[in-house]
């Protein structure tokens, strides 16, 4: 294998059979080639279909008061429901067993000034579990805390796109920031992988926000997050118990669609998940048909090469080839020749992904990719089938009769 | 140094059997230069083969410098064919992408020769044949005759016993044959042993030994007066 004679043999050999050697070369690095880019597009479509539906916490359930279309125990319909801190109170009192934390959310629209720059944003008033349920992550000083809750302190976490708008670059950790004629200090800055709207949102204490608004104890929204372990049917089970209680506390007929809305984000996800595994599926159904394809073509050419060469072949051997130095010989140049150009192949598939980037993101493309693991075995694979392919054809020339080779006109 | 007995080999063509050689006894001695002829199908080529090694016998004995050849795998062959015979065919058979040189150098490669001596080597033989300046052309900038003394060079170079040849001067003028044979002529005075299978008489009579071949049996076999191919050759 190492004989410095027999790759010069081989060099030889293929620099002087250029056409063979290219073609050959070609199929091995095109069937490669493809191969990366489809499964980097296919990887590309995952990743957009992840940044849309799987960029908040997928262990929780949002609920969202409506207004009844049905009258119930003495009360009219298009009653407006209203939650109150109660129900955060009686939630974590019957449903301890089940919750992983529980956060409610007040969203309210405001002017936010620093010196001379303001902005309108949305501020949300939160407790601390609300940072996994969106997965805020913070790049710079802390989020809002129990001791916040408890205190109505005026603290206030900004997204990335908040400090960079109003503070030009600077931290805008320590400095006051005025909401709405409010002055807050900044404790915290996140960052959101949900995008940039999901960046420009305030978050301060929902203690604090209800003490602005007259000290009242509505919500809007609650968000609870259940323990993962409970898995599909847990969720599932809890929620129609959930569901259930609040309408209840609330007097909502059971089968009032509107009273309330209660999301489940683990039935969400289970069909996202489903979808992500079709889609899957399809990658690598598109990328084992390339691979098949490439293979089908190195074979072809390999037999083509051995049936050209079975005179030369014969004359090796009438000359003193042995078969199996005939079979090695063929054997050395089409590994030779798939290893080269399958790394030909792989470095312009991955520099071609790299170059393509997110610019086919309108094609719901983003950042394509192909995992080093898939794009060596895809190669090796390649290599391997190359070699499986020259030998098979290889074996047989190096049996026939040189007698019957050399009549091969 | 070749001595073979009672050869017999038939080639099977669907249902039927040709019978191409029935019991071929033969010697020759180190230095013979012997012409094999016949018509076609009288067997001599296939006698020439079996005597290489590219083809095997189905009954008879083959003794080869004093070893028994039998039960030989091909690369029992390969290696007997590189260390005893050198071969000399018809239609030249020399590899189109390497050159002259490279053609000669190749039999040394499978004797895992270096490098440097093999053009060494193959560069004196060349320059035997008469064509030390013709070294780098590839076959096809060369002509007939000059592609089959490529060919003896190839054959002689890993030094063998005996050199065969089938129809050597069958693709050539007679001017060209002629100048070959002086070449033939010439190796054999050095003395190695040459088999030529030949159907031309002129060429037969530059041999020392004429054997006449007929539906697979040898008919006559004669020394002759060697008519030398240099008087033709100006």
């Amino acid at each position: 294998m190492w004989n410095r004679d027999r790759w010069r043999e081989m060099f030889y050999t293929l620099s002087k059979n250029k056409l063979r050697t290219g073609l050959s070369g070609f199929t091995v690095s095109l069937g490669i080639f493809i191969f990366v880019l489809l499964f980097g597009f296919g990887n590309g479509l995952k990743n957009s279909f992840q940044d849309f539906f799987l960029d908040d916490a997928t262990n929780t359930i949002w609920l969202y008061p409506g207004q009844t279309e049905k009258p119930y125990r003495g009360y009219k319909a298009k009653r407006r429901i209203i939650f109150r801190n109660d129900d955060l109170t009686d939630i974590q009192q019957n449903f301890g067993f089940y919750l992983a934390y529980i956060t409610p959310r007040i969203s309210r629209g405001a002017l936010v000034k620093h010196g001379m720059e303001s902005n309108n944003y949305t501020v949300r008033g939160i407790a601390p579990g609300h940072q996994n349920a969106e997965k805020t992550i913070i790049t710079n000083g802390r989020y809002i805390n129990a001791n916040d809750l408890q205190e109505r302190t005026k603290f206030a976490v900004v997204g990335r796109l908040v400090e960079q708008d109003l503070f030009q670059g600077k931290s805008a950790l320590g400095e006051n920031i005025d909401v709405g004629g409010v002055s807050y200090k900044v404790v915290g800055v996140y960052r959101d992988e949900g995008g940039d709207n999901e960046e420009r949102l305030i978050y301060i204490p929902y203690t604090t926000r209800q003490q602005l608004e007259k000290s009242n104890d509505r919500i809007d929204q609650i968000i609870l997050a259940f323990r993962p372990e409970l898995g599909y049917a847990g969720a599932k089970e809890f929620e129609k118990k959930l569901n259930a209680f609040m309408r209840k506390k609330h007097f909502i007929a059971p089968n009032d669609q509107r009273g309330i809305y209660v999301r489940n984000r683990t039935a969400d996800l289970k069909e996202s998940q489903q979808f992500a595994s079709i889609l899957q599926l399809i990658v690598t159904f598109v990328g084992l048909g390339t691979l098949l394809a490439g293979i089908i073509g190195i074979s072809n050419i390999m037999v083509y090469v051995v049936k050209e060469r079975t005179k030369e072949l014969g004359i090796r051997k009438a000359i003193g080839a042995t078969p199996k130095s005939v079979v090695g010989m063929i054997l050395h140049e089409s590994v030779f020749i798939t290893t080269v150009a399958g790394y030909v192949g792989l470095l312009a598939g991955v520099g071609t992904l790299a170059i393509i980037g997110d610019s086919l993101e309108e094609y719901f493309i983003i950042n394509p990719f192909i995992g080093t693991n898939t794009a060596v075995a895809a190669t090796l694979t390649l290599i391997a089938f190359g070699a499986i392919a020259g030998y098979i054809p290889a074996r047989r020339a190096a049996k026939i009769k040189p007698i019957i080779a050399l009549r091969d006109d | 140094m070749i001595d073979i007995s009672d050869l017999h080999k038939s080639y099977k063509m669907g249902q039927n059997s040709l019978h191409v050689l029935k019991g071929i006894d033969f010697k020759a001695d180190e230095g013979e230069m012997v012409a094999i002829m016949g018509s076609s199908g009288s067997g001599k080529s296939t006698l020439l083969n079996i005597l290489g090694m590219l083809d095997e016998a189905d009954a008879g004995t083959y003794i080869l410098d004093g070893k028994e050849i039998k039960d030989l795998d091909e690369t029992k062959a390969a290696i007997y064919r590189n260390k005893f015979l050198g071969f000399v065919f018809q239609s030249f058979n020399l590899i189109a992408y390497k050159t002259a040189l490279e053609n000669v150098m190749l039999p040394l490669y499978y004797q895992k020769v270096s490098r440097k001596e093999r053009q060494t080597r193959a560069q004196k033989f060349l320059e035997q044949v008469g064509l030390g300046p013709w070294a780098t052309h590839r076959p096809n900038e060369l002509s007939g005759g000059q592609k089959q003394r490529v060919a003896i060079a190839r054959a002689l170079v890993s030094k063998p016993k005996v050199l065969l040849a089938d129809e050597p001067t069958g693709a050539l003028d007679s001017k060209t044959s002629y100048e070959l044979m002086d070449v033939l002529q010439t190796i054999n005075n050095q003395g190695i042993t040459l088999l030529i299978v030949t159907h031309e008489e002129d060429i037969a009579n530059m041999c020392k030994r004429i054997v006449h071949l007929r539906d697979g049996i040898i008919v006559s076999d004669k020394k002759v007066t060697q008519v030398k191919a240099s008087q033709y050759v100006e």
